[in-house]
């Protein structure tokens, strides 16, 4: 049993759902008690879908379990198949209908439809939601395919040549709720088809069980999030030989990475390789003369696999900043964020717990986040900027504009997104040049908004927030006038500047800080 | 035309009753932890259940949880289930790490789930023991909020019953004002009884969970939500009387649910409207402006919070609306029966859900506004139909004289949007 207040990813099942939702013409009928009817709102409400999720619950109820909830689910198929026709039914049970067994995959094969019928067995007990659309995904393309591999010769990458064609690949792992997939797709297929590559099959998302069928007819595969796709990438590999790309192109480096991947394994030659670099403006930003402020600043990273690792090497070489933390909640990803962490000489944070990265995140001390909508509360109690990388999803991650991560036009909106939090460059100095100023206000926040550090006493002690505030440390005390140098201190960074020197203080076993302290350990420190 | 049985009378209505099944699209009680743990900020709601059912929780409560919340999940794992971990005792250590967390907490609900319900898990023993161990700390109860057992709102008429053992017994007479109320909208009642004469009038749930009133036979319960079934029979049994009144939603449904009280305290009705009338003239003005764009419409409501009934007398007798069907998860005739009495003749009542069924007549009877629930609100304003999302009910204070604008207000917003974005002056920019 796990305690649990809030958690990064639901249930198998609704991974599920973001692959059938993604889909056309496929019906998902879910064997699941009232209340589980729930899950609606997040493609409704979150993705702002005006289409309901292509899913029937049976809503069986206690009275129902004393009787025949096998003939419930028997009504409930014919019914979704009478009604929306799909071209491909899948079955599956929630967490309490795994409980009753009425095993409703296998009672639906009994019924005699001819159409593909696919038997979602997520385990909901001790997998979670990606999962659950990984496992969704591969089992569609299993069971629609896995005649034709038998068939079908082995599929060479390089095909295309003796073909007579352009290049062809697919596109696998995009899905409802996962984070700016929707732009992600367009950017990944306008670069491809600037290189002379054409698109196949996007999937799962606005695919359809006939377009799964066509996925052989491509020459690789583009495995575009790990979390949903890997697998099936995997089995198409295993059962038609078909080769695809573990680069994930976002950021700079990795997009154009990603398009050498992809030229090698067609071998096809890359003819505008000095344009690449180029085709971003994130590079010259960060090598403009305000951005050399972003120098050594202090993140902490915590997100889903791909996207944590991503940031985490957009943050150190693109943008020069210093990667104080990075974690994930994604555990099938846990070995490779475990790697990304040890070449950065810090160590990963694998969790589900949210308290557990807010506790993480305040030793780190970073001057900016980059995490989920939860970071993003955790980082506003803290008075630390921060911005958002990865699912879970909230309204704000669904935005009206074309917003992508990946490519080129997600290495600008990368840029503008990380940076504009922080205290921009000129400004901070401007700032600084006036504090002593009688104009200036002391706390003047810039855009940055209100932080946590001058919300009133009264107010913080409102909705439990009291636990937030960093202890003062008792021990050591500050001279008057090693207060008065610390009100000289520019506010954004006096918080660490007065925990450092105590810190300092302590280990030199001195009991008070005068200016003079203040100064050796900023000397200390660097 | 029907005959219902309302209380010891017999009364005849003419509205059309229905009863439908099949796959429903509604919460579950656990969705109530989301206003109660409001209500009662010492209490905590821990569910026993499956990520699921933190997932719901989490998604239902606004998305996103702004600190820690004093509500949970004690997630079932496999190890719970295939019997290798004595659930009762992982339990245990759940809920002492958590006290230890949050030493502050004084009443800890365990929350049944479907989960729990289906392995039997009995949560009535875990919370027996766990009272005695923390004697004098922290009081434990026990109530199912799942989806095979409770719809949405009755997860509070589920944990109001757990607390009613709890009550002390009193002969005092008072009026206990029962389901739960926005605080500002609690004291105006209190101020209002006050002025009528009622002066010993409590709540229940109370603000803190260890304030709770205490009740006997003379005590007079009022309904304040019309979802509270088993919380009406426990009370009955511990000897209180029930007040049946429409309930306190719109100027006449309030007015009447007032007089109703004074009634049940032998107070002359003329008391009543003499400090009423006041408040009723100014909310009525205040109704005008939204009454001038609800008069006519067509109004469709789903089940789901069980406040349909009264919302479609309000809409109906006081904004004018015309009402195509109303939905209800579950009726119960008598404390249902004096606001089925407002109803104009012929209502359609369909009481449980097809939710297909229900939708084809939806978009069969071209209806001006429709109440759903979230997950149906935004596929059916791409289909061109407005929509009200219900759960607001339940979270906006509604109730009394002086909501009775506020509450029209709601449905009043969603037409005068669409009036807006179909306005020529947008179109021709």
């Amino acid at each position: 049993m796990e305690l649990t207040l809030w958690t990064y990813e639901g249930p198998p099942h609704v991974g599920a759902m973001r692959v059938a939702s993604s889909m056309k013409d496929i019906h998902y009928v879910l064997h699941a008690p009232q209340g589980d009817t729930y899950a609606d709102l997040l493609f409704t409400m979150i993705e702002r879908r005006g289409q309901r999720p292509p899913v029937t619950y049976t809503t069986f109820q206690a009275r129902d379990l004393g009787g025949d909830t096998a003939e419930l689910v028997k009504r409930n198929i014919t019914e979704a198949v009478e009604r929306f026709k799909p071209k491909t039914l899948l079955v599956g049970e929630s967490c309490t209908a795994e409980l009753i067994q009425d095993q409703p995959g296998a009672l639906a094969k009994g019924m005699g439809f001819d159409i593909p019928i696919v038997n979602l067995e997520l385990p909901a007990y001790s997998k979670k939601e990606n999962w659950g659309a990984s496992e969704t995904f591969y089992q569609i393309i299993r069971t629609l395919l896995k005649d034709k591999v038998n068939e079908i010769d082995k599929i060479n990458p390089q095909r295309w040549k003796s073909l007579g064609r352009r290049p062809k690949v697919n596109i696998l792992g995009p899905t409802l709720l996962g984070f700016r997939c929707r732009d992600d797709v367009i950017e990944i297929q306008r670069i491809l088809s600037e290189q002379g590559i054409d698109t196949n099959v996007v999937a799962p998302l606005g695919s359809s069980p006939q377009d799964i069928l066509r996925l052989t007819d491509a020459d690789i595969n583009v495995c575009l999030y790990q979390e949903v796709a890997e697998t099936s990438c995997e089995w198409l590999k295993r059962n038609c030989g078909m080769e695809y790309t573990t680069t994930i192109p976002i950021g700079i480096k990795n997009t154009i990475n990603f398009i050498n991947e992809v030229h090698k394994k067609l071998d096809l030659t890359l003819t505008n390789k000095e344009e690449l670099e180029h085709k971003s403006k994130l590079p010259w930003y960060s090598k403009s003369v305000d951005s050399n402020y972003l120098t050594g600043k202090r993140v902490f990273i915590f997100g889903d696999g791909t996207h944590a690792i991503a940031a985490a090497k957009i943050a150190k070489d693109e943008l020069g900043f210093e990667v104080v933390g990075l974690g994930t909640y994604s555990r099938e990803m846990a070995r490779q964020v475990r790697a990304t962490a040890k070449n950065l000489n810090i160590e990963a944070l694998i969790t589900n717990s949210y308290l557990e990265v807010e506790d993480a995140m305040k030793k780190a001390s970073p001057e900016l986040v980059l995490g989920t909508q939860m970071e993003r509360h955790s980082a506003k109690r803290l008075g630390i900027p921060c911005s958002v990388i990865s699912t879970p999803m909230h309204v704000q991650d669904v935005p009206a504009r074309y917003s992508p991560q990946m490519g080129w036009e997600g290495a600008n909106v990368i840029f503008d997104d990380w940076v504009h939090p922080l205290m921009m460059g000129l400004e901070e100095h401007l700032i600084d040049m006036f504090k002593h100023d009688f104009e200036f206000v002391d706390g003047h926040q810039s855009h940055l908004g209100q932080t946590a550090t001058n919300i009133p006493d009264n107010k913080k002690n409102q909705d439990e927030q009291s636990n937030v505030n960093i202890k003062e440390n008792k021990s050591v005390l500050w001279t008057e006038s090693g207060k008065a140098e610390l009100t000289k201190v520019p506010f954004f960074v006096r918080g660490k500047v007065k925990s450092n020197t105590e810190k300092y203080a302590i280990s030199k076993g001195l009991l008070e800080i005068s200016d003079e302290t203040l100064y050796d350990a900023k000397a200390f420190f660097g | 035309m029907q005959a219902l049985k309302i209380g010891s009378k017999y009364f005849m209505s003419k509205v059309e009753l229905n009863k439908e099944a099949g796959p429903r699209e509604v919460f579950c009680g656990l969705t109530s932890i989301v206003w109660l743990h409001r209500r009662m900020p010492d209490a905590f709601f821990l569910v026993v259940g499956s990520r699921t059912c933190a997932h719901l929780i989490q998604s239902a409560a606004g998305v996103m949880i702004f600190a820690e919340p004093r509500f949970g999940t004690a997630i079932l794992e496999e190890k719970d289930l295939a019997g290798l971990a004595d659930a009762h005792e992982e339990l245990d250590r759940v809920v002492n790490d958590l006290i230890c967390r949050r030493p502050e907490i004084k009443t800890l609900f365990l929350v049944g789930s479907c989960p729990s319900e289906v392995i039997k898990l009995d949560l009535t023993t875990v919370a027996e023991k766990l009272n005695k161990r923390f004697l004098g700390k922290v009081r434990f109860v026990n109530y199912s909020g799942s989806g095979i057992e409770t719809t949405f709102t009755q997860g509070e008429d589920g944990a109001l019953k757990a607390l009613i053992p709890l009550m002390e017994s009193t002969n005092d007479k008072k009026l206990l004002l029962v389901g739960t109320l926005a605080n500002n909208v609690e004291d105006r009642f209190k101020k209002i009884f006050n002025n009528i004469g009622i002066s010993n009038v409590e709540s229940f749930p109370p603000r803190q969970s260890t304030e709770l009133p205490k009740i006997g036979k003379n005590t007079k319960v009022l309904l304040t939500q019309p979802y509270l079934s088993d919380t009406v029979r426990d009370l009955k049994h511990r000897g209180c009387e029930i007040i049946y009144a429409p309930f306190p939603l719109g100027v006449e449904g309030s007015t009447k649910w007032f007089l109703a009280a004074a009634d049940a305290f032998k107070i002359n009705e003329l008391k009543v409207h003499e400090v009423i009338a006041p408040l009723a003239n100014r909310a009525m003005q205040a109704l005008e402006k939204h009454t001038g764009i609800l008069r006519g419409k067509k109004l469709f409501l789903l089940p789901e919070s069980q406040l349909e009934i009264s919302l479609a007398r309000f809409l109906h007798n006081e904004c004018g609306m015309e009402l195509i069907e109303v939905g209800t998860p579950y009726l119960n005739k008598e404390l249902m029966g004096a606001e089925i009495n407002l109803l104009p003749d012929n209502t359609k009542i369909v009481e449980g859900q097809h939710v297909e069924k229900q939708l084809d007549r939806v978009r069969a009877s071209n209806p001006d506004l429709v109440v759903c629930g979230m997950g149906l609100a935004n596929p059916l304003e791409a289909e061109g139909i407005s929509t009200k999302w219900s759960i607001e009910m339940v979270f906006s204070p509604i109730h009394g004289i002086d909501q009775a604008a506020d509450l029209a207000g709601l449905f009043s917003r969603p037409l005068k949007r669409n009036q807006i974005l179909k306005s020529e002056t947008l179109a021709t920019f």
